[in-house]
C-alpha cells in the first residue's frame, strides 16, 4: 500500500499535509482511490467555506460510487484545486498530488489527533 | 461459499480486482475499467462470462417446452443456428430471468442465462417439465466457460487465435451461432459493439483466452461490460428487472410475443401480461451537468414520480446516463428532475439506447 510517511491521516481515508504557512492540504488516499476505481466526477467547497471536523466538504465520485470527503479537523477553506473537476483521474493517476482542497485550521493542535502513516496502514488493512 | 471460473487464476495474474458477482468471484477491473470500456468501443476486448449458465435442452418435448416457458416465440427460430433474446416469466408476469435461447437442431435448443439466478431457473425450469409433464432435460454446461470477445476488431483478432474460425463465421449475421469443432461461436453479446460470444470446454480455456491476449484482445472486467450495456440501452436483470416487473415494464414488450401461434399452447404469465397492459415506459435519462445517476434514485416528470433502474458515467459521452421506469405519459424529448444526494439536478428524456458500434446516438 502507498502510504506516504510524511503525511497524516483520518480513518475516512483522507490525506492531509502541513504546509509551512499552517494550513492544511487534504486529499483522499491511494487506497480510497483503489477501492473507488475510476473517478469520473468532484464536487469542491467554496473557498471560505467553514467545516466541522468530520464534516462533509467534498465529494468524489466513481463510475463505481459516490464517496464524501470529509474536513479532518475544524477549519475554513483558504485553497481548492480548481483544475480536478476538469479531471477527476488525475487522483486515480496519484492520489497524494491531486489534491482537493486546503483548510485553516480552527486549533492548530488537532492536526495531533490524526492518524500517521503506520497507524492509517493498519486501518486500512482492516 | 463464492464460486470460481476456471479462469480466476488468470484474472488475478493481469492483476484484476476482483468483486462478487451473483455468488461468482468475479474481475471487476484489470487497472482502469474506463480504459477497458474505450478498448471494446474502439478495438477490442474479452470477458469471462463463464458465470453465466450454458444450459442444453433437448427431448422429444424440447420445442413445446419452450414455446410454453419463454414469452418470446422460439417458432421465430427456422433455421438452425439462429438466436432468440427473451425472458422466462411467473404467473404473475414477472421476470423470473431473461436470456438468449440459440436453436441447435430439431427438439435441441441451447439457454444461457444469467449467473446469480442459475440455480433457482433450473429449479424452475425442472418443475415446469414435471408440471407439464414433458419429455425432456436440461443440462447445465458447467463443463464450458463463454468468453465474449467484442468491439470493431473483435472478430479479425478471433480469427487470428483461432484461423480454423474464419471461413464458418466470416458470413455469420447477427444473433447466430455455429460449431466450429468444440468452439461453439455465437455473433450474440452484451456491449452493443461486433463481435462473438464463444462458448468451449473449460479444459481450453485459458489456452484460448492467452491466445487472444497474444491477438491483442485488451482483458475487460464487469465494470465495463456495466458501462457498455447501459450505454447500448441493454436491460440486466436483478436491476432494470426482476420477478415483480412486467417486461412490458421493463422496455422489453419487443421481447414478448402474445399473438404468434404456439401450437394452441400460452406461455407462462400470459394471461398476466392480457390483464395488465403495460403501466411504465421504460426511457433513458441523460445529464448535462456534473454528478452521476445511481440506481433507485427518484424521477420527477410532469406526468408524476419514476425510478431510475441503472446509472452510471458513460466513457463515451463523458456524462452520466441512466435508464428508469417513467409514468407512462412521458415523452421522450421531455426534461425531468432527478435529486442527487439531496440537490435537484435536471435530466433530458431520450430512447433508451445510447452509443451504438462506437457512435454516439444522442
Amino acid at each position: 500500500m502507498n502510504i506516504p510517511a510524511d503525511l497524516k491521516y483520518t480513518k475516512s481515508h483522507e490525506w492531509v499535509r502541513l504546509e509551512t504557512d499552517g494550513t492544511l492540504t487534504v486529499g483522499i488516499t491511494d487506497h480510497a482511490q483503489e477501492l473507488l476505481g475510476d473517478l469520473v466526477f468532484v464536487e469542491l467547497p467554496e473557498i471560505g467555506q467553514e467545516f466541522a471536523a468530520e464534516q462533509e466538504a467534498a465529494v468524489v465520485e466513481s463510475v463505481k460510487a459516490a464517496s464524501d470527503v470529509y474536513a479532518p479537523v475544524a477549519g475554513a477553506v483558504t485553497a481548492v484545486n480548481a483544475s480536478l473537476p476538469e479531471s477527476p483521474e488525475a487522483i486515480n493517476q496519484d492520489a497524494y498530488a491531486a489534491w482537493l482542497f486546503r483548510l485553516k485550521p480552527a486549533n492548530a493542535a488537532d492536526l495531533d489527533a490524526l492518524l500517521d502513516a503506520a497507524a492509517y496502514a493498519a486501518c486500512a488493512e482492516e | 461459499m463464492t464460486q470460481k471460473t476456471v479462469l480466476n487464476e488468470t484474472h488475478r495474474r493481469l492483476g484484476a480486482r476482483m468483486v462478487d458477482f451473483g455468488g461468482w468471484d468475479m474481475p471487476l477491473h484489470y487497472g482502469s475499467q474506463i480504459e477497458e470500456h474505450h478498448a471494446v468501443r474502439r478495438d477490442s476486448g474479452m470477458f469471462d462470462v463463464s458465470h453465466m449458465c450454458a444450459v442444453d435442452v433437448a427431448g422429444p418435448d424440447a420445442r413445446t417446452f419452450l414455446l410454453r416457458l419463454v414469452a418470446n416465440n422460439v417458432d421465430k427460430l427456422k433455421e438452425p443456428g439462429k438466436a432468440l433474446y427473451g425472458a422466462m416469466l411467473n404467473e404473475t408476469g414477472g421476470v423470473v430471468d431473461d436470456l438468449i435461447v440459440y436453436f441447435i437442431g430439431e427438439n435441441r435448443y441451447r439457454l444461457v442465462i444469467n449467473a446469480g439466478t442459475a440455480e433457482k431457473d433450473l429449479a424452475w425450469m425442472a418443475a415446469r417439465i414435471a408440471e407439464w409433464k414433458l419429455d425432456t432435460a436440461c443440462i447445465p454446461r458447467r463443463d464450458r466457460v463463454i468468453i465474449a470477445v467484442q468491439g470493431p476488431n473483435a472478430k479479425t483478432r478471433v480469427w487470428q487465435a483461432l484461423p480454423e474460425a474464419r471461413a464458418a463465421t466470416e458470413a455469420l449475421k447477427p444473433f447466430h451461432a455455429i460449431d466450429v469443432g468444440e468452439y461453439f461461436i455465437a455473433t450474440t453479446g452484451y456491449t452493443g459493439e461486433a463481435g462473438f460470444e464463444i462458448t468451449l470446454p473449460a479444459t481450453r480455456a485459458e489456452e484460448f483466452w492467452n491466445r487472444l491476449l497474444d491477438a491483442g484482445v485488451r482483458p475487460a472486467g464487469l465494470g465495463a461490460r456495466d458501462t457498455l450495456r447501459l450505454e447500448a440501452g441493454m436491460n440486466l436483470y436483478g436491476q432494470d428487472m426482476d420477478e415483480t416487473v412486467s417486461p412490458l415494464d421493463a422496455g422489453l414488450a419487443w421481447t414478448v410475443d402474445l399473438i404468434g401461434p404456439r401450437d394452441g399452447q400460452d406461455f407462462v404469465g400470459k394471461a398476466a401480461l392480457l390483464a395488465h397492459p403495460q403501466g411504465k415506459q421504460f426511457l433513458g435519462l441523460l445529464l448535462a451537468e456534473g454528478g452521476v445517476l445511481r440506481a433507485h434514485q427518484k424521477v420527477i416528470t410532469a406526468h408524476g414520480e419514476g425510478e431510475i433502474t441503472s446509472g452510471t458515467f458513460s466513457p463515451t459521452l463523458q456524462q452520466s446516463i441512466a435508464l428508469a421506469r417513467l409514468p407512462l405519459p412521458t415523452a421522450v424529448g421531455e426534461t425531468a428532475k432527478v435529486e442527487i444526494r439531496g440537490k435537484p439536478v435536471v435530466v433530458k428524456i431520450v430512447k433508451p439506447c445510447f452509443v451504438r458500434n462506437g457512435k454516439a446516438l444522442i
